[in-house]
């Protein structure tokens, strides 16, 4: 007999499902409907019952019966990736109990990946890092933040006493929020260097510099979203599916009303799987098919040539280049034969608007800065750039690194691409409160203050090259890995080698990290680990791949004894001596600078990318009212917060930047760059007018009749400053105020934002100008982007035919190499002949400390592996799940397990990225502070990567290398 | 009355363990056991597909048929649960189930050692609904609070869905009319055929 049970006392969610796949549909679900049913029903008493059991128990010890039990909801955005998925917490007397999707996000809709789904066990935090330790005598000692700051701030001091502020080396975090971000650029500037950088030096610096100097930005142009307008997609360098999961939400939506997906790679991914096309590269042939493609377009016609002579300077040249790539040297480079680049060439024209994603398989390169230039010359020819549904859709790695590298720690650059100039010191001074010579006086010299520091992918050469090759006095001697795994940076061999050299080494992260257990593994002592809170521990905003800027709620207090990372700097601020200048108008309470008056400081300076108008009431309000956003366009149709009446119409969710001048001017953020099919007060704009206004003789300018639409100048012009703003009879819009301040100015240093409100609201122009995008960036070592062999390859023909760039001498700091490994190395194809090539697995992220300590996602990848063809596998004896030795020309050699597949070509092995924990066959887990190893350890990749830099951005090479592989 | 369903849109899936680790969060399911697990064909080469799979709530559940202790029931809304209290961990369900759903813990949570333990479709179980013994033995009841499983609702893609299956049945016609076809990893071209060789060919893989 079937018993039956359970008749409904509750209603069963028929809209709430609804909801969730509405994805791209219109928002027609009754709201009000849909709030009733989607959940407290059953009450607060019965809710409460209905916890995990483990955190129930955590919930009704925690002291606090105010609280009665009361569930509470936290909304916060996903610290995984840079698609920014909403998240509402549950927390019940402090604990975090449970979490429910955010069906309301236009970006995400409720969906969630691996690591998104399971983000509620950061909560539990029981591989975490519990409090301040130190090695002595080769094992961790538990230390009280007394002690450990006092000990730590002295002995930096002595170091910055001894050899100057240079000597020691801040690795920031691009998990870190916009204002902890940015907050860690003023702390290093004021320790007095530019010795500093965070993720996006090895994931899209090379993006990030070939996309701003091809058209002023260097940032995703559209949105995933936008993409559901696309008719075609090339992936080239992406695995979406993986790394960027719930983008496929948007993708796979465009590709079921019809557009076509192409993938582009070495490897048959996840995102190959769904797509129509899937073309074998090989690794590093970027330029040479790209240039096959674009030999494609233009033989036959198919280029947009009113576009490029409107709006592109320099396509000749490309065109030129492209025409010597013959089908026969396409292949010959690329393995890819000619019916196939058509294919794609073909796809992309006749399927417009087009669009292109590129991650770090495009940008890990010698050449990534030129890789990428060719995707946006792609682009520029097809006129797809400034295109709803085309563009270049770069997807950004983690959370908030495109936050992170527009006001955070970079080396080379002040928040906002301001640069390292004497101006731009004098700008932020003038921000920050504090006087422009004092600043300097933290400086060794001026010199080293306008000089870029070095980059996180060689420290290690900061610490062990000869001290007369390095461009400052001092060799790095203390090293400071503030929220950033080593395993992520190539040549793991040098590595630690460079740590055991080091004087002090220091973690500040939620978790010890393989720094740690590396440390432990090579070192006595001279380590430190502060337990960090991670983004759930406390608030602040962060800038997702698209721009859009969200707010994050506390959700929990921090956990054990770590502490925000913002109030760990103003600890360390004091003990140097500069915690006045630092907060100077930031209030800060209990140690701890208010992140809402921070975000409003970012909202005075940034005013270069248009992060000026995001205050924190205005983000606050989009957070609260995401449903009033238009998944498709980010746009709001009407909609008035309940709290404070602030109206949302017309805006874009999370306003996306640039979101120009002051809050009050109310901008409502840009959701695709360079869109002159838009009033630049609805968000559309034009190319920047960033290079001049003429290059040898050719005007660098737009052509006339291509501005933004509604703009009073329909021609090309230079960016506005006072003297413009005089010439042109606007300068009497300014108010005397205005005025005052933005006399001898431009609009990126007229603090008054008037300049700006002048040319954007009285005349609909856009600040920075309105010129051409430069398809020859006359700048770069390569200005027409030239195939160049990696470092390590295994086809000495190639490497004679496309040899790389001549070594440099001074470069970020330090000399850098090229052609003399690549000599060294011409042969190395030998005795190492497959080709190494890395990348990610859904369920981790980064380095992986934090994921792999997450027992949910742990359990689903337990072993760290490379993937090998059956025929490489056959002729060297090896059997799916055999351990094997992948060997590096480095003599590395790490010791993983074989998983048999035709996902990877004959001549190409891919191993993941996430894995640490295990060094060249040993299981480091005593290097550990006691439980506090991740659940799931493995070897890192990067412990046999090899030497190789871009030749702009020192981007490391990770996708391009070689080894060989034996049977364990 | 709704007749709750799963189903999973091959086309869309993207293998992301989504809902894996939704259900391992919701219910606090101990390492080891997969109410919930995503399976993958053809691995690596062009026809790759993927499809999350749980206990697919029978409607004539063979585990339920089979069963010594007769634990299993089924609910109104066609949700089929079992009774930790009767079941005899003799693991005979697993032989009948055509999926594999049913899961035997070593140990600890989920009732005593050797106790079945599979997806509720997030309805918990005999007990009090929202009790805390519920909640020990069967995770969280989000049926009774008026929401779906986490899984379904948490999906990257909106592959998985789960829910009334009128619902879904709407929701999945609608992708098949703009797509022009359903997933042949269940086999649609075995009953309807190939776009270009209509005829219904029984095919000796099961899948095509």
């Amino acid at each position: 007999m079937t018993l039956t049970r359970k008749s409904a006392s509750a209603p069963r969610g028929a809209s709430r499902l609804a909801r969730a796949v509405s994805a791209a549909a219109p928002r027609t679900m009754d709201r009000r409907t849909f709030l009733k049913r989607s959940g407290m029903t059953a009450g607060a008493g019965a809710f409460a019952s209905a916890l995990p059991f483990s955190m129930v128990e955590r919930a009704r010890a925690a002291d606090a019966p105010a609280a009665g039990g009361k569930v509470e909801i936290k909304r916060t955005i996903c610290t995984h990736c840079s698609v920014g998925c909403a998240i509402d917490a549950e927390v019940m007397n402090g604990v975090w109990v449970g979490q429910e999707p955010v069906f309301d996000s236009p970006i995400n809709m409720g969906a969630h990946c691996a690591k998104g789904a399971s983000i509620r066990e950061h909560g539990h935090g029981e591989h975490r890092l519990r409090y301040p330790m130190k090695l002595v005598d080769g094992k961790w000692v538990r230390m009280s933040w007394d002690d450990a700051l006092t000990e730590l701030s002295a002995r930096l001091l002595k170091l910055r006493e001894e050899s100057g502020p240079d000597s020691v080396y801040w690795i920031g975090s691009s998990k870190h929020s916009n204002e902890q971000a940015y907050l860690m650029r003023k702390f290093v500037s004021m320790w007095g260097t530019n010795n500093c950088d965070h993720q996006a030096r090895i994931c899209h610096s090379t993006t990030v510099a070939g996309v701003a100097n091809t058209w002023g930005y260097g940032a995703m142009t559209n949105s995933y979203n936008d993409m559901q307008n696309s008719k075609a997609i090339l992936f080239m360098g992406s695995n979406a599916a993986e790394a960027h999961p719930v983008s496929l939400l948007h993708i796979l939506h465009a590709k079921e009303n019809g557009a076509k997906i192409v993938v582009a790679d070495p490897r048959f991914t996840r995102t190959a799987a769904k797509a129509d096309h899937f073309v074998r590269i090989r690794s590093g042939s970027d330029i040479a098919i790209l240039y096959g493609v674009m030999r494609h377009i233009f033989e036959n016609g198919w280029e947009d040539k009113q576009y490029i002579e409107d709006r592109v300077y320099g396509m000749d040249k490309i065109r030129d280049e492209a025409m010597k790539w013959t089908p026969e040297k396409v292949e010959e480079v690329s393995g890819v034969p000619d019916d196939q680049v058509k294919l794609i060439a073909e796809t992309m024209a006749k399927n417009k608007p087009s669009t292109v994603v590129w991650c770090m398989g495009q940008t890990q390169h010698t050449t990534g800065n030129a890789i990428v230039r060719m995707m946006c010359n792609l682009q520029l020819a097809l006129g797809n750039v400034g295109v709803s549904g085309g563009g270049t859709n770069i997807f950004r790695g983690h959370d908030n690194v495109q936050g992170a590298t527009d006001v955070g720690p970079n080396p080379d650059s002040l928040p906002g691409y301001y640069g390292i100039a004497t101006g731009s010191w004098k700008h932020w001074a003038n921000v920050w409160g504090v006087d422009y010579e004092w600043l300097k006086g933290r400086f060794a010299s001026q010199a080293l203050m306008e000089k870029s520091g070095i980059t996180v992918s060689r420290w290690i050469d900061g610490v062990t090259e000869k001290n007369e090759f390095i461009d400052q006095d001092p060799n790095l001697r203390a090293v400071v890995f503030w929220g950033h795994a080593p395993n992520s940076q190539t040549r793991g061999k040098d590595m630690l080698e460079a740590m055991k050299a080091l004087d002090t080494l220091v973690v500040i992260d939620p978790y010890p990290s393989a720094t740690a257990a590396m440390a432990a593994s090579g070192r006595k002592d001279g380590v430190y680990l502060l337990p960090a809170a991670t983004q759930f521990e406390c608030e602040g905003s962060c800038t997702a791949s698209n721009r859009s800027i969200q707010w994050r709620e506390k959700v929990i207090e921090p956990l054990w004894e770590s502490k925000p990372d913002h109030t760990i700097m103003y600890l360390f601020a004091q003990k140097f001596g500069f915690a006045d200048e630092f907060t100077k108008n930031v209030k800060v309470t209990n140690n701890e600078p208010d992140i809402a008056d921070v975000l409003r400081e970012i909202n005075r300076g940034t005013w270069t990318i248009g992060y000026s108008g995001q205050s924190p009431e205005r983000l606050k309000a989009h957070m609260r009212n995401m449903q009033v956003f238009d998944p498709k366009t980010l746009r709001a149709k009407g909609g008035i917060d309940k709290e404070t009446g602030y109206q949302l119409d017309g805006e874009y969710f999370g306003l996306p930047w640039p979101c120009y001048g002051t809050p009050e001017m109310k901008h409502p953020g840009t959701p695709n760059l360079y869109d002159t099919s838009k009033h630049v007060m609805d968000g559309g704009g034009n190319f920047r007018a960033n290079f001049g206004v003429e290059k040898d003789g050719v005007s660098l300018l737009a052509n006339d009749g291509s501005a933004s639409k509604g703009a009073d100048l329909q021609f090309g012009y230079p960016e506005f400053d006072h003297v413009l703003l005089k010439k042109l009879g606007w300068w009497d819009e300014l108010t005397d105020d205005e005025k005052k301040k933005a006399e001898g100015k431009n609009w990126k240093t007229d603090s008054s934002g008037g300049i700006i409100r002048v040319a954007m609201k009285e005349h609909g122009c856009h600040p920075f100008g309105n010129a051409k995008a430069r398809a020859v960036v006359w700048n770069f070592p390569d200005s027409v982007p030239l195939h160049r062999e990696p470092l390590f390859s295994p086809r000495a023909d190639l490497v004679a035919k496309y040899p790389t760039h001549d070594d440099k001498k001074a470069f970020w700091r330090l000399p850098t190499l090229y052609k003399s490994v690549q000599d060294q190395f011409a042969n190395v194809g030998k005795d190492y002949p497959l080709i190494m090539t890395s990348g990610r697995l859904v369920e981790y992220e980064g380095g992986g400390d934090e994921t792999r300590s997450n027992p949910w996602l742990a359990e689903l990848q337990q072993d760290m592996f490379v993937e090998i063809n059956p025929r490489a596998a056959n002729d060297r004896g090896i059997r799916d799940k055999d351990m094997v030795w992948v060997k590096s020309p480095t003599g590395a050699q790490i010791k993983v397990m074989a998983m048999v597949t035709e996902r990877v070509g004959a001549d190409t092995v891919f191993l993941p990225f996430h894995f640490a924990g295990h060094w060249m066959g040993k299981d480091l887990i005593d290097s550990y502070p006691e439980g506090a190893a991740p659940v799931v350890r493995g070897e890192a990749v990067n412990t046999a990567t090899t030497y190789g830099y871009d030749s702009v951005t020192m981007m490391q090479e990770t996708k391009t290398t070689v080894c060989q592989i034996v049977k364990a | 009355m709704a007749r709750m369903k799963f189903i999973c849109d091959a086309e869309r899936c993207i293998e992301c363990n989504g809902c894996v680790t939704a259900c391992k969060n919701e219910h606090e399911v101990p390492w080891g056991v997969n109410r919930r697990r995503v399976v993958t064909i053809n691995d690596g080469v062009p026809g790759e597909r993927s499809m999350s799979v749980a206990c697919m709530h029978c409607s004539d559940a063979p585990c339920m048929a089979v069963c010594p202790v007769d634990c299993f029931y089924r609910t109104d809304e066609g949700v089929v649960l079992h009774d930790k209290d009767l079941c005899i961990g003799c693991g005979y369900c697993f032989y009948a189930c055509p999926f594999g759903a049913p899961q035997f813990p070593q140990a600890g949570a989920f009732g005593l050692r050797g106790k079945m333990d599979k997806c509720t479709f997030c309805a918990g179980g005999p007990e009090k609904n929202a009790s805390e013994d519920e909640f020990r033995k069967y995770g969280r009841n989000r049926l009774a609070e008026g929401k779906l499983p986490l899984c379904a609702e948490v999906c990257s893609t909106k592959a998985l869905l789960g829910g009334d299956a009128d619902v879904l049945a709407d929701i999945y016609r609608q992708r098949v009319t703009t797509r022009g076809k359903g997933a042949d990893i269940w086999g649609w071209s075995t009953a309807y055929g190939k776009p270009d060789a209509p005829a219904q060919q029984p095919d000796a893989g099961g899948k095509s």
